[in-house]
């Protein structure tokens, strides 16, 4: 056991810095900047991730084979910090985190052939169907479904929450493909192309008023056999590795430890009678109380990789880290609003679409804080709710 | 102790309740996603139902009415999520008007009581954390009259305000007491310019920036240097006000989040069966209940002038601030996805209420204030 950071580490942090100073263009950095959801604004994100592609670095979590860089997880993070700190907007997750992933564990051949190049250059935009009105945290009973005809399946229901499901030309979806017996037993994972005939996309209005998801209706929606992920009625093993990703896939903690470097400044900025809010003690209490905990997460997000790069299954790890970073996320954009003051109660979406021209009528981030605060209630509900997670970390981990 | 209301403060609260039932789509509003001007009808039903005249004193024309009554009004405006400038014009622009001598009042209370005067409070300061003494605009005295210049942010109406009302510095430096002054101005004075904008609930506000604006003495509203008394008096009754909008609106999440629980079903059964569910559901009622004992404590203190009354109210804007706003956040995270919409109205209420937690000083600040009191 050590921290020492290996030279090539050290220099690897300068090659990636270096790389980021010349590759973000004005756009990028100011979507970067107006970013207040995981979300990116799709535009410049998949902008950003053609110039990422080029450098080979669009998913350095892959194998290398299929166009993952061979990173060390040293490397990883340093790269994941770099990002954040040089404010660079989230590529969208639901490509190249989520459906990749799942193709290069489950996809056949000709699938990972035809797909994974798309995803890693961005031609494609994915979406996730996995959500229904009545199938949220009970996902197992989702019922839309898929009648076999053929060589094609005919789909029929809906999907709701479906993230970006308004700009995406791909979805990967899960569909019932049988009635009877358990229900996680039916159930088979699909690819679909957006512009398949039936397929009808109506945008849902956030709190942050950004419609962020869709709900999604299926009319006698026509797709191939050879779009199937896994064996038929299989797919509830492809959804639960994907999920895996998807929750534990991400770090946390470097974004947070920059989010709370830009919130010292910011309260250095915000005079008291007698100084700035960055001494007054109950402020840097709080301070520290988000720092101590994201200290913590970072060795044990560091923890989890050191043990995937080993070749063991984070498994239930990911639903902790899954729940420690989202609920520190949602404090620290709290904690944000608080330091403004009323300032954060600005309203002008206008001035957060990047390329707008809306001048802001305040400090950007006085506007980019509230929006931030808003979304990110969101993110103890997705992805399987905060409390579904505690239920695997109590019934998983603990065996209760 | 009694805790009741009495015949008048119960036909009040009836008749604002069958208002905001009956008179008010708070659906359509909600909808809105535009800055929307004074809604003229809803202001000029507020005149006649005799909203307006609540907290003034008869010999003003007013129905003498005070802190509980203005309790009585403001929970059930915040149980129907009523978008109106009735803090800033009645309550602050009101307060302090009331405190200002009988010149003042007589001038201007009439038409406020009528519906035909807005009213803005301009406090709020660019990167200064918010506190009365912590203001740094500045009037500086000049031949028959003060010159003005600064910004303030966020004034609460300042967009459809006929009047403002300005804290300024006259003498000492940010952190003193003593060397605030009130002034009266309106928009279309030389100088003066407002940026109007919404605010996240769906209220409206403005930028303001004084540039050189000349006002007479006459303009000083109070005495000079002697701001931050009737200020802060005015404050508390603001903080009441708000306070009691809060209680209602989170009456009204924690209601639908039970009944949301007990309808919406997983895994076979209402989400409400769950446990973890109930006791966070347990917990938002033992909240609510603790925050009306405080909104009761901090009102009739007020009302009855007592000693320790502005303590109670640092002590119900703290505990907002912290388990209003907690509360708040479990209703939108029992709700699922569907708390994250726009469509559901557990949003707007949310977003109320994070709005009532920005202002006049956030939980740390009271706590602080409330420890030193
Ligand atoms: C911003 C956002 C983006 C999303 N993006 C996508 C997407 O791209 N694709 C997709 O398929 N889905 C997406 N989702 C949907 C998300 O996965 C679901 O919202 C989530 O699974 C919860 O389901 P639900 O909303 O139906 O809530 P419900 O399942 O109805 O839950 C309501 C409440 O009950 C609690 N609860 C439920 N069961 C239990 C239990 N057994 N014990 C204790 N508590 C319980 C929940 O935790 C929650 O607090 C997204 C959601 C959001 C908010």
């Amino acid at each position: 056991m050590d921290l020492t950071i290996p030279d090539h580490e050290q220099s690897f942090r300068e090659e990636v810095r270096d790389f980021l100073a010349r590759a973000m263009t004005p756009e990028i950095r100011e979507a970067g900047r107006l970013t207040t959801s995981v979300f990116a604004p799709v535009k410049q994100a998949m902008d950003w991730q053609r110039i990422l592609h080029e450098q080979g670095w669009a998913a350095p979590h892959w194998p290398r084979e299929y166009g993952g860089t061979g990173w060390s997880v040293g490397q990883r993070t340093v790269f994941a910090e770099e990002l954040v700190r040089a404010g660079a907007p989230p590529l969208i997750p639901m490509g190249l985190q989520m459906c990749g992933p799942c193709l290069i564990g489950y996809g056949t051949e000709e699938q990972k052939a035809h797909y994974l190049p798309r995803i890693l250059s961005g031609e494609d935009i994915w979406c996730q169907g996995y959500s229904e009105p009545g199938a949220g945290s009970d996902l197992a009973s989702l019922k839309t479904f898929a009648e076999s005809d053929g060589d094609h399946y005919v789909i029929n229901g809906t999907k709701i929450w479906t993230t970006y499901a308004h700009h995406a030309n791909r979805m990967f979806l899960l569909v019932r493909t049988r009635r009877d017996g358990k229900p996680q037993a039916g159930i088979t994972f699909l690819l679909l192309d957006m512009a398949t005939p039936g397929i009808t996309v109506e945008p849902i209005v956030g709190l942050d008023e950004v419609p962020e998801q869709c709900q999604v209706f299926f009319d006698n929606v026509r797709v191939p056999k050879a779009n199937r992920v896994g064996e038929e009625n299989d797919g509830w093993t492809v959804a639960k590795y994907l999920l895996t990703f998807e929750r534990g896939g991400q770090d946390y903690a470097p974004g947070l430890g920059v989010q709370l470097e830009q919130l010292k400044a910011r309260a250095r900025r915000q005079a008291t009678a007698t100084g700035s809010l960055a001494d007054d003690p109950l402020w840097r209490r709080q301070v520290a109380d988000c720092e101590t905990r994201v200290l913590a997460l970072s060795f044990t997000e560091q923890r989890i990789k050191s043990a995937l790069s080993a070749g063991k299954d984070p498994g239930a790890l990911s639903s902790m880290t899954k729940i420690l970073g989202t609920e520190l996320q949602q404090r620290v954009t709290e904690l944000a609003v608080d330091t403004l003051g009323a300032q954060a109660l600005l309203w002008q979406p206008g001035a957060l679409v990047p390329g707008g021209g809306e001048a802001p009528l305040g400090p950007e981030y006085a506007l980019t804080t509230m929006a931030s605060y808003l979304n990110a209630r969101a993110c103890s509900i997705y992805g399987g709710s905060n409390e579904v997670q505690r239920g695997i970390i109590a019934k998983a981990v603990l065996g209760l | 102790m009694n805790f009741s209301l009495t015949e008048e403060q119960q036909m009040l609260a009836d008749s604002v309740r069958r208002w905001v039932r009956d008179g008010h789509d708070g659906e359509a509003r909600r909808r809105d996603k535009t800055r929307r001007p004074l809604d003229a009808a809803l202001w000029r039903q507020f005149a006649e139902l005799g909203w307006l005249a609540l907290p003034f004193a008869e010999d003003d024309g007013g129905l003498g009415g005070g802190p509980v009554e203005t309790l009585v009004l403001m929970e059930e405006l915040g149980r129907g999520l009523v978008v109106a400038p009735y803090v800033p014009t009645v309550v602050l622009g009101g307060g302090l008007l009331r405190r200002a001598g009988p010149a003042w009042r007589e001038r201007h209370l009439p038409a406020l009581i009528e519906g035909r005067l807005q009213l803005a409070l301009a406090l709020d300061e660019y990167e200064r954390v918010f506190a009365p003494e912590n203001t740094a605009l500045t009037a500086t005295a000049e031949q028959g009259g003060y010159r003005l210049d600064g910004r303030k942010a966020l004034v609460l109406n300042g967009d459809q305000a006929d009047a403002l009302l300005v804290l300024a510095r006259t003498g000492g430096v940010p952190g003193d007491e003593h060397g605030l002054s009130l002034f009266w101005l309106t928009p279309d004075q030389d100088g003066v310019s407002l940026a109007p904008h919404r605010t996240v609930d769906g209220h409206t506000a403005a930028k303001l920036t004084l540039e050189r604006v000349h006002l007479p003495a006459e303009a000083l509203v109070g005495e000079p240097g002697g701001a931050l008394a009737p200020l802060r008096a005015t404050l508390d009754e603001a903080l009441l006000a708000l306070g009691a909008e809060a209680v209602g609106a989170l009456s009204v999440l924690l209601d639908d989040t039970v009944e949301y629980a007990k309808t919406r079903r997983q895994f076979g059964v209402p989400i409400g069966d769950f446990q973890a569910l109930q006791h966070r559901m347990a917990d938002m009622f033992m909240a609510l209940e603790q925050l009306r004992s405080l909104l009761l404590a901090a009102t009739l203190k007020v009302a009855e002038g007592h000693a320790d009354a502005r303590r109670a109210v640092h002590a119900l804007k703290a505990r907002l601030g912290l388990d209003g706003r907690h509360l708040a956040q479990e209703a939108i995270q029992l709700h699922g996805g569907m708390g994250m919409t726009d469509e559901l109205a557990v949003g707007h209420y949310f977003k109320r209420l994070t709005a009532i937690n920005g202002l006049f000083g956030g939980a740390d600040a009271h706590l602080a204030a409330f420890a030193d009191a």
